[in-house]
């Protein structure tokens, strides 16, 4: 599959009486924005504000971070099965709006679900502290569920991403990328000498509010399966999960999957990179069973000879994780994998729930339980609601001088388990 | 040790005071003894009562061999 | 300006080889001597050595507590800012030192400490998660390399700056996970680092698993009356005055010993050689370890098929776990060939 991403840099965003983009800078309407985001009659009220790289700004609780993109040619739409109807994507051709982000935000679960700080030691730590955010705080109708609410905020900020990519429909790109994998057979025509390797992807499916969606499926439900690569650059998952912020993959990261933006960088090179392979990380023992035999078996019938394992979130999915990279190395198919730690703050503690000698080679997004002090911002953009739940009721975080003593397990992506950071430890 | 045996095949319990270690070393079959210098004994006992004791031990290590397991279990 | 005390062995101090390996400790106050010419360098005039400590291999081996002690009151007295041991290279006896006397600095005297040392150094293991230690190569011609590590890390140490992660201060890692941001992204680096691994490349883990490794379950038994059992101990049950030698710790190797007509282990007949542990209850009757009499009896009654005829014991305490493994594998296999079909184990 050939899919050809074209670039467009956005180097600032205003707000203006008409949305378009013209010479790197997004103007957009408010007016048409609300329009778009109370389409659903679940949320009440939505309010639009801009967040730039250094800014003293913090956005929390943030729900997920979405890169708007438009399909230019090819089948299918952004986000198949949620937005555009279902539909094969990751071929043709798609424009990117580089360099910013729709950040969605409202008090769902608590302070769990992230922070992002534009400025000071918190933005070292966030990839989203250096896009240009245009954020949406969403205000749900009353008595509405958690579950509905989190599905109203997640939709919407869908749709504002489409609105915003469909101003990039008739612009040319400042910078295009083709990305193509070959079929089987192809693959082993082309690059008989190179190793076969592919990406498998474990998706957080852990239950409400810890969900994700492929082809608007949820997660849980799917057995392992293969994918083009380039599908989940046309948005074909997206993230319905946000609480332990650090290591759960906004949408964004689905969109810019760095492992597969790494291995596109190696293929034909010292490495033929088939495929993308999905699993998911349920509750139940069977499950967990049931999948970790499937991706192993599906490596096995693909004769790969590597692959890289992403894991997302921590817990009981370092068993999943574990299960995953046994089985598969058992398969003869050696295994590099991607998580985090739980060390305790101090470090000393048993960084994994799980572990097994077969997984000799770990890539480590940190500890997660490490203390930060973040300074208080002059702007907080959010929910009073939590700003209130957090002065109130935590004053161990709140530190008299306004800053916020936290691990950085609260920080949107500090130790994504995609790679999508730099952060490690030792 | 307890990891060997059971790796060559043959079902073991481990009787011990300190279960979490148990826990950390993979015993699968677990039985909490009474203390560390004398996990099957209690010297406070009278001899008769101590072996009664004792036996009580033993009949849950041996409960704990014929009784299938999913996995570490702790037969308190 | 940083106060530095500097601790080398007699080498170093160019007092001589193995045949001075006896000379005894010596403070030289406000001598800078051998590598702490390069080290004094190194700190670029932001610290310097206002002593250095001169002792034997073998003398401080030989005496180890009443020279630690000795050591530490110079220290004390001369109060500097940061302790410098070593660099010790493969050297063991001078490792130990270097490992002894910098964990004793930070921890009795708290004052900051550094040490240097080859991975392969015995002092590197003893100690390598109680000060830190710089991994340096296994010879003095790693000199230059090592002191580059060791001196901003001490100066680093004497200012209370945050020390940063092992791969980053060239410490070797010692349990502490510490943060830090890499030069590459995660997936470039699980990228090359599979690369490496598809090619048969050496690669390094950014975690190296811990020993949790399981073993799935066996099945339950089923007949028990028909079951000959086995008891196996790590409570250093063996027959009164401990005929093979069997060590009170660090075991290196197990007993076998036979029950054939043994109903009760009495005072008379059975001891531990356990040394973790207060042996007077295990002396006094070993069955409080060994439970010989309750199995004598199930198996007279026909609840057990048999008791098996003989027993294995070791000592459990501070016998590394690589031993237990391998004492454990080779009596497991006599057990199979013994029709075992069940196992005691018992530990203190």
């Amino acid at each position: 599959m050939r899919l050809e991403m074209g670039h467009i840099y956005i180097k600032d965003i205003q707000f203006a009486t008409e949305s378009k983009i013209e010479d790197g800078v997004l103007y957009v309407s408010e007016e048409a924005l609300k329009a778009v985001a109370l389409e659903d009659e679940k949320l009440k009220s939505v309010s639009f504000d801009i967040a730039k790289p250094g800014e003293s700004v913090r956005i929390t609780p943030v729900k997920d971070v979405i890169e708007p993109r438009v399909k230019v040619e090819g089948r299918g739409g952004i986000f198949p099965g949620v937005i555009a109807k279902v539909d094969t994507v990751g071929s043709g051709k798609t424009y990117a709006l580089k360099g910013m982000a729709v950040v969605t935000a409202g008090k769902i679960v608590g302070f769990q679900e992230g922070i992002i700080d534009m400025t000071g030691p918190g933005a070292d730590y966030t990839p989203f502290s250096k896009t240009l955010n245009l954020v949406m705080v969403a205000e749900p109708v009353e008595d509405i569920k958690p579950h509905d609410y989190e599905a109203a905020v997640r939709f919407a900020g869908f749709r504002v991403a489409v609105y915003l990519g469909e101003l990039a429909r008739n612009l040319q790109p400042d910078e295009v990328k083709v990305y193509e994998t070959l079929t089987i057979k192809e693959g082993i025509l082309k690059y008989p000498d190179l190793p076969r390797v592919a990406y498998v992807q474990m998706l957080q499916s852990q239950g409400l509010l810890h969900d994700t969606y492929v082809y608007g499926v949820d997660a849980k439900k799917i057995v392992p399966t293969i994918m083009s690569p380039t599908e989940i650059m046309d948005g074909a998952i997206v993230s319905g999960n946000c609480v332990s912020a650090c290591d759960k993959n906004p949408t964004y990261v689905h969109q810019n999957n760095p492992v597969i933006e790494d291995l596109f960088a190696e293929h034909g090179k010292t490495l033929n990179f088939v495929c993308q392979i999905i699993t998911n990380e349920n509750v139940y023992l069977a499950d967990k069973m049931r999948s970790s035999d499937w991706t192993a078996k599906i490596c096995k019938m693909l004769d790969l000879d590597g692959v890289i394992v992403s894991q997302e979130g921590f817990g009981n999915p370092d068993t999943d994780l574990i299960m995953n990279c046994k089985k598969i190395e058992a398969e003869g198919v050696k295994t590099v994998i991607i998580t985090d730690e739980y060390a305790g703050r101090d470090g000393k503690s048993q960084s994994l729930a799980d572990a097994d000698a077969a997984a000799d080679a770990v890539v480590t997004g940190g500890n997660a339980n490490q203390v930060v002090i973040l300074p208080p911002m002059d702007k907080v953009i959010g929910t009073l609601a939590y700003v209130n739940k957090i002065a109130g009721a935590s004053e161990e975080t709140l530190r008299a001088d306004g800053s916020l003593e936290v691990e950085i397990q609260v920080i949107t992506g500090a130790t994504n388990e995609t790679g999508f950071g730099y952060l490690s430890a030792r | 040790m307890v990891k060997e045996i059971e790796r060559a095949g043959i079902p073991v319990v481990h009787v011990c005071t300190v279960t979490p270690i148990s826990m950390t070393v993979g015993a699968n079959r677990i039985v909490p003894a009474v203390a560390i210098p004398h996990p099957l004994g209690n010297p406070a006992l009278e001899a008769g009562e101590e072996k009664a004791l004792r036996r009580k031990l033993v009949e849950k290590a041996l409960g704990a061999l014929t009784t299938e397991v999913d996995g570490q279990t702790i037969f308190e | 300006m940083i106060k530095v005390v500097h601790y080398i062995n007699q080498f170093f101090a160019n007092i001589g080889g193995e045949e001075k390996a006896d000379y005894p400790v010596e403070l030289r106050k406000g001598e800078v001597v051998g590598p702490g010419m390069a080290l004094m360098q190194a700190f670029g005039g932001e610290a310097e050595i206002i002593g250095t400590i001169v002792c034997g291999d073998s003398y401080f081996n030989e005496n180890i507590e009443k020279t630690k002690n000795e050591i530490l009151e110079m220290v004390k007295e001369m109060a500097p800012d940061v302790f410098i041991a070593g660099p010790a290279f493969n050297a063991g006896r001078y490792g130990v030192a270097c490992g002894t006397l910098a964990a004793a600095v930070k921890e009795e005297l708290e004052i900051p400490a550094v040490t240097g040392m080859y991975v392969e150094n015995p002092g590197a293991d003893m100690f390598k998660t109680k000060v830190y230690m710089i991994s340096t190569k296994n010879s003095a011609a790693g000199m230059r390399d090592a002191v580059k590590k060791i001196a901003p890390l001490a100066l680093k140490l004497a200012k209370g700056e945050t020390i940063g992660a092992s791969v980053q201060e060239g410490y070797m890692p010692n349990g502490v996970r510490v943060n830090f941001f890499e030069e590459k992204r995660g997936s470039k680096r699980a990228v090359e680092m599979l690369v490496k691994k598809l090619s048969g490349k050496p690669f390094e883990t950014e975690f190296a698993m811990p020993d949790f490794d399981r073993v799935e379950p066996n099945p339950a038994v089923k007949d028990l009356a028909n079951t000959k059992v086995a008891l196996v101990t790590s409570g250093g049950i063996v027959p009164k005055g401990n005929p093979d030698h069997i060590e009170s710790s660090s075991a290196s190797h197990y007993g076998e010993y036979d029950i054939d007509g043994v109903f009760d282990l009495t005072s008379e007949t059975y001891e531990t050689a356990h040394g973790g542990y207060d042996p007077v209850y295990a002396n006094d009757d070993s069955d409080r370890v060994l439970p010989v009499d309750v199995l004598r009896d199930m198996e007279k009654e026909g609840i057990i098929g048999k008791l098996h005829n003989k027993f294995y014991t070791t000592t459990g305490n501070g016998t590394a776990v690589a031993s237990a493994k391998a004492f454990a594998a080779e009596f497991s296999q006599k057990l199979v060939e013994d029709g075992v079909g069940a196992v005691i184990l018992t530990s203190t």
